[in-house]
């Protein structure tokens, strides 16, 4: 029977809002005892040294790329950069080669998954049927075969009528919908926010406009079917407001954000950087200023990566050529600490908390927690531990960070699943 | 000041006293093509070459003329000719050329940025010919030379831009030029064509042209795309031509002897009627004249001449 040892952590409990001294015991996976002075008996020891000892961080949006696309990313080097940047979970996006939209490809990730035996990854399916945004893909059997939500992420549902059904049909099944929100007519050849920037680089736009519209579409309409509605990667100060506004009406929608909306703006495209092309695209200061507003009144309750790894080819091209993404597995905690904890925009327990029982909560998940009982699935953070972001050492198939040679501060330096050492910094004792 | 800079991909980052040595050396230039034999030796040995993805009789012409003028060896390859119809990527395109020894490669390409990422990547000395809607420096320096020999100046003139400015690569390095000189830009053209926050760049925006008109020393007319009405962004070309076509009434607004001037190709009829196009004030023509000095400048300080010109 073998026993793990976490000694001399702060505890971070989301639920409670609170981080307290204390050791961990964990036996067979599975957290046995919290509390002062605790002994291991034959087990092994890690002394964490007065670090954060968060429940394992949750990433509920990146693309794995598996089954179809082997050549930017594997379910396996994918769970590995998780592991790496402090992940013991995922929620992966179905728009793989086949679409997530069957049994099949469902099984397939999660057996490809096990396999690797690294972390949770929980897929979602596709919305409809080849995410072609027609036919509803048969939710209750998806549910069954283990998906935790259902979205057509990236090619969003253009009809109201189709999203209409769908989610009076996912509502029926039980599973919530991830809503990527633009509208295609508007954000038609777009590559980069539309604005000042865009003018000068003569790039075509995408207006604000675009997500907006989209937002108070499924808001109302998630009103109309009572179906839970996420809404991924919120860009906008508009569609700040418009969520905001929803929840104080009761409207069962949440959201999420990504390290790059709230760090960067479209002036880091200057110079047709490719690596900072993504969708939704990188906006202005006003909109970063709102985002980070809104993680701090609890608007948006999710950091979530879009982790959406490419090769150098694609993206070594003409701007427009390039791919829309980039990897964000490997940067997540290190943006979350350096751009909002540090400067005081959430506290530790409140950032934590939206990489953990947040999204936990939304995907009906049992993890993000750390109480006796429940998977030891851990997340061991150093506040103040800097690197510079350098992308060649990445386990990600994917170099296409934006943060080239940026420096983070309060970085994981141990990921810990089911009570098993899925990453090392190699700055922990154990003994 | 001597010439230091490999590329011209833009005038945006281009400084004032480098657009004033190109519109110098340009003098020098134009003053070759007046000549009975109109060839110097300043390029000989060197290679330039044009590599235009997009279709374009004036300026690849204008460009060849003026490395031959300056007695380089020049070679043109087109989209259709070239590689690129098996699949090589532009960078790859752009090695294969370096290694064949270009000295200067000029390109036209319809992607903002096709120019910054071969500059990027080859040794040889990169002039952006057109990329997207980015920009078109040597338009905007052969219209800004042309301004300066006409005029005398360009502090303090005000050059209204009219047109599709959504599109325009020449409105957009037009705008960083002429307010880099000290001029004062207007543009104007229907509310669908004027690009987001483009008043951040300084300039005035109008849609009304008898407002930008008013006064202007400078008129810029911008050839208009009948695709654009196929996109929904005007509905008819006769419209366009009731609010915004330069007629004679029109024109009569600006100062007297105001430029009238066109990147062409023009639509006769359409954004100018051939009374103002080949009236008085119309520059249209010496406009070419002077893009083959301008671009004679331009090789002859990135293609390293060290022979003198006169």
């Amino acid at each position: 029977m073998h026993k793990l040892l976490l000694k001399g952590g702060r505890v971070v409990d989301p639920a409670a809002g609170e981080i307290f001294p204390a050791d961990i015991l964990i036996v067979k996976g599975k957290i046995a005892a919290i509390g002062q002075d605790l002994e291991a008996g034959e087990g092994t020891v890690i002394d964490v040294g007065g670090r954060l000892v968060s429940p394992g961080l949750i990433d509920m949006h990146v693309h794995f790329r598996e089954p179809g696309f082997e050549a930017k990313e594997t379910i396996a080097t994918g769970s590995r950069a998780a592991a790496r940047g402090g992940f013991t979970a995922v929620a992966c996006m179905p728009n793989t080669d086949p679409v997530a939209d069957n049994r099949a490809v469902i099984s397939y990730i999660r057996s490809r998954a096990a396999q690797t035996g690294l972390i949770k990854v929980y897929p979602v399916a596709a919305l409809t049927r080849g995410s072609r945004g027609e036919e509803l893909t048969e939710m209750a059997d998806l549910k069954e075969a283990g998906a935790v939500a259902f979205s057509d992420d990236g090619l969003p549902v253009s009809s109201a009528a189709v999203m209409r059904r769908a989610m009076q049909y996912a509502r029926m099944v039980g599973l919530p919908v991830i809503s990527h929100c633009e509208e295609p007519t508007l954000s038609a050849g777009g590559v980069m926010h539309e604005g000042y920037m865009s003018t000068v680089l003569g790039l075509p736009g995408i207006p604000a406009a675009a997500e907006e519209i989209m937002v108070a579409r499924d808001i109302i309409l998630s009103e109309h079917t009572g179906c839970p509605l996420h809404i991924a990667h919120v860009s906008t100060a508009g569609s700040v407001r418009l969520i905001r506004e929803a929840k104080a009406r009761g409207v069962p929608v949440t959201a999420e954000v990504t390290p790059h909306h709230f760090t960067l703006t479209d002036r880091a495209v200057a110079g047709y950087n490719t690596s900072a092309k993504v969708n939704p695209p990188l906006r202005t200061e006003e909109d970063v200023a709102a985002l980070k507003e809104a993680l701090a009144d609890g608007t948006i309750d999710v950091i979530a990566t879009d982790h959406a790894p490419h090769t150098v080819e694609e993206k070594d091209v003409e701007f427009q050529l390039a791919p829309f993404g980039m990897v964000g597995l490997e940067t997540a905690v290190g943006l979350v600490w350096t751009e909002l904890v540090i400067p005081g925009v959430l506290s530790p327990v409140e950032a934590i908390r939206k990489l953990t029982i947040n999204p936990a909560r939304i995907l009906g998940l049992q993890d993000g927690v750390i109480r006796v009982g429940a998977d030891a699935d851990i997340t061991i953070i150093d506040p103040g531990l800097t690197e510079v972001v350098d992308p060649s050492t990445f386990a990600s198939k994917g170099r296409n960070s934006p943060f080239s040679g940026k420096k983070l501060q309060g970085l994981p330096v141990a990921t810990i699943v089911r009570g098993r050492l899925v990453y090392d910094r190699g700055l922990l004792a154990v003994t | 000041m001597t010439w230091k800079r490999k590329d011209v991909l833009g005038l945006q980052n281009l400084s004032v006293e480098e657009i004033e040595i190109i519109l110098d050396t340009a003098v020098s230039m134009k003053e070759v093509l007046g000549r009975t034999i109109k060839k110097v030796p300043a390029l000989r040995g060197r290679t330039v070459v044009t590599l235009f993805y997009e279709p374009s009789t004036r300026t690849r012409t204008s460009f060849e003329l003026a490395a031959k003028y300056l007695s380089a060896d020049s070679v043109n390859l087109s989209a259709s000719t070239s590689s690129v119809v098996k699949g090589e990527t532009l960078k790859d395109t752009a090695r294969t050329l370096a290694a064949m020894g270009a000295d200067v490669v000029v390109l036209r390409h319809p992607m903002a940025g096709a120019p910054n990422l071969l500059a990027e990547t080859i040794p040889a000395a990169v002039i952006n010919a057109g990329d997207g809607t980015h920009e078109h420096p040597t338009q905007a320096l052969l219209d800004m030379f042309t301004v300066r020999e006409k005029l005398g100046k360009l502090a303090g003139l005000n050059v209204a831009i009219i047109g599709d400015i959504l599109h325009s690569r020449v409105a957009r390095s037009n705008i960083w030029g002429f307010t880099k000189m000290g001029a004062r830009v207007r543009i104007c053209g229907p509310a669908t064509m004027i690009p987001a926050s483009i008043e951040t760049m300084g300039v005035e925006v109008y849609t009304r042209v008898e407002e930008a008109l008013e006064g202007a020393d400078v008129v810029m007319m911008l050839r208009i795309q009948l695709e654009r009405q196929q996109q929904g962004l005007f509905p008819s070309l006769q419209e366009y031509t009731r609010l915004f076509g330069l007629n004679r009434q029109r024109l009569a607004l600006a100062r007297p002897g105001a430029l009238v001037m066109h990147p062409g190709p023009i639509n006769r009829g359409v954004e100018i009627l051939p009374e103002v196009a080949d009236g008085v004030n119309s520059v249209i023509t010496e406009q070419v004249t002077n893009g083959v000095a301008v671009r004679m400048a331009l090789l002859y300080l990135l293609g390293g001449g060290g022979i003198p010109v006169a």
